[in-house]
């Protein structure tokens, strides 16, 4: 009943041809995400995408893994560290783990003092966010010079199966790559929010759409994102 | 307390103890994680295991940290359906490694392979 009178109170338009007609027709006002910003809406279409890459990283991991004859190295040895002449296994990534999940945990506050317009404090809490990110970033940094000097490359390593520095360099270098861009964008926001850009609406970069606080939890998406995706690595690269 | 302020837009408003309550959990999710690796628990107990943790942890996230339990359906779906197509992938790609490997095993002699693995570590490229 409602549908239709909204037809009838709905403008006739006329359909542009040729390209214009194009541009027209994929930027006309049709919506299927009723609640969520276009903003919003692109960062999730975005993050499947990534998924997507990531999916089949670790897809391909598990391909070879499954298909070699030769020993998996065994990642809580290979991973493991000495600490005062006690090896501790995967040691490290624990660290990583923790310090990644802590940086979702300070990025959820900055979303929310944001829309509470507390400037301060979220400002604080992005650039803590990004402490914690380039810290993860630093980590895996030593990890990888550890893991060189070992020998890992990705044709072969010491350990076992040659796939396996392939594997390892593909899937954290990509995710590493994430992290460190994270780290970025959340610098360039939480200068934002400290200038006041959110506040009195000033022209963003590129797009020149006035600014809301609602960039600092699209920002939050992406990164929590990032964080979801190392669950996903522990689980099965580290784990495994 | 920010109820005034809830209403204004679709914002995200919760109060940060919920926020307080997930990190938590994932700490202590990741704790039981780490564990399984520290016991050193082998074959299908492990693998159960670390699954349903992971799938805990990455839940807790994009519901909550992502805000995806309030969020409408439609996004919902259009989000989280199309990943699963991965999984008919991963079936896919089992029975192809394992016929690979099948293969190797068959028709390449897998001491040569070790040796080969061997060589490259040792020379230390």
């Amino acid at each position: 009943m409602s549908e239709a009178t909204a037809n009838e109170n709905k403008p006739v338009q006329t359909l542009e041809p040729g390209l214009k007609g194009v541009v027209a027709d994929w930027a006309s006002d049709q919506r299927s995400f009723k609640t969520a910003s276009w903003g919003k809406a692109m960062m999730w279409i975005f993050l499947v995408s990534d998924t997507f890459v990531f999916g089949i990283f670790l897809l391909s991991y598990m391909t070879t893994r499954i298909s070699t004859p030769v020993a998996w190295p065994d990642p809580s040895h290979v991973f493991g560290l000495h600490v005062f002449g006690v090896e501790v296994p995967l040691l490290l990534i624990a660290i990583m783990t923790f310090v990644l999940i802590t940086s979702s945990g300070t990025m959820a506050m900055a979303v929310n003092f944001g829309y509470r317009r507390d400037k301060a404090k979220t400002t604080l809490m992005l650039l803590v966010t990004a402490l914690f990110g380039a810290t993860f970033v630093g980590m895996q940094i030593f990890e990888w010079t550890k893991l060189i000097q070992e020998g890992v490359r990705p044709w072969g390593n010491p350990f076992g199966a040659e796939q396996f520095g392939a594997s390892f360099f593909m899937i954290t270098g990509f995710h590493g790559t994430h992290v460190t861009i994270g780290v970025i964008f959340l610098l360039i926001v939480a200068r934002k929010v400290w200038r006041g850009d959110f506040d009195n609406g000033r022209p963003g970069f590129f797009t020149a759409r006035k600014g809301r606080y609602e960039v600092v939890e699209i920002m939050g998406l992406y990164w929590h994102f990032v964080d979801l995706v190392w669950v996903f690595i522990f689980a099965f690269f580290y784990l495994w | 307390m920010d109820q005034s302020e809830t209403h204004t837009e679709t914002h995200q408003q919760h109060p940060i103890k919920l926020y307080l309550v997930v990190w938590g959990w994932l700490f202590v999710l990741s704790i039981f994680s780490y564990m399984v690796d520290i016991i050193d628990f082998r074959g299908l107990l492990r693998w159960s295991l670390v699954v349903t943790l992971m799938m805990l942890k990455a839940g807790l996230i994009v519901a909550v940290f992502m805000h995806m339990a309030w969020e409408r359906l439609a996004l919902t779906y259009a989000m989280l359906v199309p990943p699963v197509l991965i999984l008919v992938f991963v079936v896919m790609m089992i029975f192809e490694g394992g016929y690979t490997e099948w293969m190797r095993l068959v028709f390449l002699d897998k001491a040569d392979a070790n040796a080969l693995a061997g060589d490259i570590g040792a020379a230390g490229y």
